[in-house]
């Protein structure tokens, strides 16, 4: 066949499945291995360079322990309270009905819209020295709180809206038949059946809070062992040029970030317990 | 005529005005204040703040990342969303679990982690120094950093959306002759364009808002290396109170076009 | 108990879903409330339970005044279409939450539950979760919860409506005979009116937000007082502007005075009866129903050319009702 012939059949070129499966995948993994792999292994590597022995070291140092502690105690506080307002605007925004409720739903969102350094800024004007309503709080543990509610405010709404939003009222209606108070019916029939998306929501929030920087470095005055959060603890060991220590802390961090993703994966394979069988039935 | 009619709706009273009187301490408040205090001074000190060349030069560089960014992820989105929902392979839930990491990692971690990959001292350090290749404290580190953080949106939205509408519509595509790329241009990617346009709005708006990564890698170099985030805080630490707020208020408004563009292309996903 | 509705009426925006409504039904009756979609008949049944408030008119329970009382305080057992399950609590739990509310002790609760599990056939079943379970045995477990708290009421809105044929018509014998058990007054919402003819006592016809006819179900039949009712309880053939059922017609080979001319388009015998299909001269479907020894008697064949002839005709006014007697 002349090459003139075989030209006139132009063809779509077809990829057998397989090829084409192996060449997305490639791409994946790849894409994967230079964004986030490559780095988490030569920040893993980088802290186990003094052995395991220069690693607790630094972690267990005094300051270090300090910024770790404030940063996860004040991270459990915000995922707890966020727990309770987050479900809270969830229900209103959910079950009420009021004039501008849309604008309020898309407000929810500025959390993930804002930069964090400017939260940090608005909420020190708001909140710190030259506040118009006289509430100074600022290089505080309460700024700290105040700035990690902004940051974190829309995860448990998000994660509780759909959820509720889907639960199915005759469920409350025959409770309510059956003699049950409203807060028992929350209690007993609506609560069980959001916790999946309460729990995932905190789930967030803390592994947020956790790691928060930007509205901090302002706001919380970063004083060692009152307010020092252990991400800004890394920003000063690497400007003192402690690379091994700021690695250490940093491994802690990212620990933590990875148990809570397996969390949340873990709550979502439970609670497809109860619903497999309604796609069954 | 409706019985306990004072109890409930008292009820939805107070539960209604708790929730708006939280978001208005802890949201609307802190937003308004932007406002307030960009044109505290009046417009001229506002302008002419946002006007300076280096304010200038930081919006600059923080498109430019974004508009590397966001094109890069989206593509990386979509196939590793296709990848996931359409295929099966050993590992899926490792990789789940990387493309979910950066939602919980510190921003920080993600910076010192590039700065150690490449540094001087790093692992490709030595190798890019030999052959005069800059990428700490200039534009490759500040692209890879705002990649890392931006990585799972547009995967995250696209999943559920290519769960939800199923493969009967390219099975049936496959069995009229359509080849593989042809049943994705014409039915998949068509199908799933609104999780796309949301999932590339959320990724801009990580984009132009990092900090934390961005301020590790960086070097801050004032012209060269800052974007409008660090810029904001530089003229926080020089006292520049009021350049500050002008370039928050432009973010801010920026802030307020996602959040719009958001909720327009919210509606949008969920009728199609 | 005893339920009074009176003059009820209840809109939902623009549409009308019950108007000027009144209803009295007795202790320990088994009532069906029976009509098409969109007639108010689950409307009704959620007014008596609570779950919905009149716009006008009362409900009373056992000659109370019930219309501001919440469910909770009113007593009744509900039964939805779709169960209503809580899925998050296993069969036991679920039956159980009635009987916990009220705070019931314990061991009073776990025997009442074995109990009803035993009635409901549900015994094997108590530590299964509701998605273990199949429509039928979900429905059983509904009924076991509402009992529970010894309602005087139970009321079921359209409880069959999500389930298969056989096990709808398993349902409804056992519907009776639990009625004839635990003799609490029963009302239940369905559109299949061999259904309501089958399990209930007294029926309530509805149509279009109103109560066309309340009667046992043979009254329902025998004398509808409506076109409506007539036309959707049991069969019904139209003869021009009057009404026969097809058992009420016969056949003959020649005309008589008010006898109709028909083409017999289909014969079906069926055991001992048979029945016949005709088309009128204006293309009209018309069903006879006869005894086969009949058919035979009359040789009738299709193709032929009979006439029609009611033994029973209804005629209703341009309202719709029934006019004192029926010409025989």
């Amino acid at each position: 066949m002349s090459s003139i012939e075989t030209l006139g059949r132009a063809r779509p070129v077809r990829i057998p499945r397989e090829t084409a499966t192996a060449l997305s995948l490639g791409f994946v993994v790849a894409f994967l291995s230079v964004v986030v792999a490559l780095p988490m292994a030569a920040l893993i590597w980088e802290s186990t360079k003094e052995g395991s022995a220069g690693f607790w070291e630094v972690v267990t140092s005094p300051q270090s322990l300090a910024a770790l502690k404030l940063s996860f105690g004040v991270s459990l506080v915000i995922a707890v309270i966020n727990g309770i307002t987050g479900t809270l605007i969830a229900w209103v925004l959910v079950r009420d009905e009021f004039r501008g409720k849309r604008v309020v739903n898309a407000i929810i969102d500025l959390p993930f819209a804002l930069p964090t350094i400017v939260a940090g800024l608005v909420l020190l004007a708001l909140y710190g020295p030259s506040s118009p309503i006289g509430v100074d709080v600022a290089f505080s543990r309460t700024a700290i709180v105040l700035a990690l509610l902004f940051v974190t405010l829309p995860f448990v709404v998000r994660t509780v809206q759909p959820v509720l939003h889907e639960l199915d009222r005759e469920m409350e209606q025959a409770a309510r038949s059956l003699g049950a108070s409203e807060a028992t019916i929350f209690r007993r029939i609506v609560l069980p059946n959001i916790l999946p998306g309460i729990l995932s929501g905190v789930a967030l929030a803390f592994a947020r809070a956790v790691g928060e920087i930007g509205s901090l470095v302002i706001i919380s005055g970063s004083l060692p062992y009152k307010t020092e959060v252990a991400s800004v603890y890394i920003l000063s060991r690497v400007e003192s040029g402690d690379r091994a220590g700021a690695a250490a802390i940093a491994v802690v961090l990212l620990v933590s970030s990875f148990l809570v993703i397996l969390g949340i994966g873990v709550v979502r394979r439970l609670t497809t317990r109860h619903d497999v069988a309604q796609a069954r039935a | 005529m409706r019985p306990a009619t004072l109890g409930s709706r008292t009820r939805r009273h107070v539960l209604r005005w708790t929730a708006l009187a939280y978001l208005l301490a802890i949201l609307v408040g802190p937003l308004a204040m932007v406002f307030w205090r960009t044109f505290e001074n009046g417009y001229d000190a506002a302008w002419s703040a946002l006007t300076t060349p280096e304010t200038v030069q930081a919006f600059k560089l923080t498109l430019l990342i974004t508009a590397i960014a966001v094109p890069l992820n989206t593509v990386f989105g979509v196939v590793c969303a296709l990848a996931i929902v359409r295929r099966d392979f050993p590992g899926k839930g490792l990789l789940n679990a990387f493309v979910d990491l950066p939602l919980a990692l510190s921003p920080v971690v993600v910076g010192l982690s590039l700065f150690l990959l490449y540094g001087r001292e790093g692992w490709f350090g030595g190798w890019l120094e030999e052959h005069d290749i800059q990428v700490l404290f200039a534009l490759p580190a500040m692209v890879l950093a705002t990649v890392f953080v931006s990585l799972p949106f547009v995967c995250r939205e696209v999943v559920p959306t290519l769960r939800e509408i199923g493969d009967e519509q390219e099975q049936a595509a496959r069995t009229l002759g359509a080849s593989g790329w042809q049943t994705l241009r014409r039915i998949t990617l068509p199908a799933i364009r609104w999780a796309i346009v949301y999932g590339v709005v959320l990724t801009t708006a990580r984009c132009l808002g990092e900090y934390g990564a961005v301020a590790v890698v960086s070097g801050r170099i004032q012209g060269q290396t800052e974007t409008a985030t660090l810029r904001v805080e530089e003229r926080y630490d020089s006292f520049d109170v009021q350049g500050a707020y002008a370039i928050s208020l432009v973010l801010a408004l920026l802030a307020v076009l996602v959040l719009i563009a958001m909720t327009v292309f919210q509606r949008k996903e969920e009728t199609a | 108990m005893s339920i009074v509705i009176r003059n009820v009426s209840k809109r939902f925006g623009d549409f009308v879903a019950l108007d000027d409504v009144s209803l009295e039904v007795e202790g320990g009756s088994l009532t069906a409330l029976l009509g098409p979609s969109g007639s108010g008949k689950s409307t009704l049944l959620r007014i008596i339970a609570g779950l919905e408030w009149p716009d006008q008119g009362e409900v009373e329970l056992s000659g109370e005044d019930a219309t501001a009382l919440t469910p909770q305080k009113r007593n009744v057992g509900f039964v939805f279409q779709h169960y209503a399950a809580f899925k998050h609590m296993n069969v036991r739990e679920n039956i159980a939450f009635g009987l916990k509310v009220r705070k019931r002790p314990r061991a009073e609760i776990h025997e009442r539950v074995d109990r009803l599990l035993q009635l409901v056939q549900l015994e094997a079943f108590g530590h299964r979760y509701p998605a273990q379970l199949s429509g039928g045995q979900r429905q059983r477990m509904a009924l076991a919860r509402a009992l529970a708290p010894e309602p005087q009421v139970l009321l079921l809105d359209e409880p069959f409506g999500a389930l298969d044929a056989r096990v709808r018509a398993e349902l409804r014998e056992w519907l009776r005979r639990l009625h004839d058990e635990v003799h609490v007054t029963t009302i239940f919402v369905t559109h299949d009116q061999a259904e309501a003819m089958d399990v209930a006592s007294q029926i309530a016809v509805m149509n279009h937000a109103r109560i066309e006819q309340v009667g046992s179900p043979t009254e329902l039949y025998d004398e509808p007082a409506t076109e409506f009712v007539m036309s959707f309880v049991g069969e019904a053939n139209r003869l021009g502007s009057a009404w026969v059922r097809p058992h009420e017609l016969d056949v003959a080979h020649q005309p008589t005075e008010d006898a109709v001319e028909a083409l017999i388009e289909r014969i079906t015998p069926y055991g001992f009866d048979a029945r016949i299909e005709l088309a009128l001269g204006g293309g009209e479907a018309v069903t006879v129903q006869m005894t086969r020894e009949r058919l035979e008697l009359l040789e009738l064949e299709r193709g032929q050319i009979v006439w029609v002839r009611p033994d029973r005709e209804r005629v209703f006014d341009e309202r719709g009702r029934a006019p004192a007697a029926a010409t025989a």
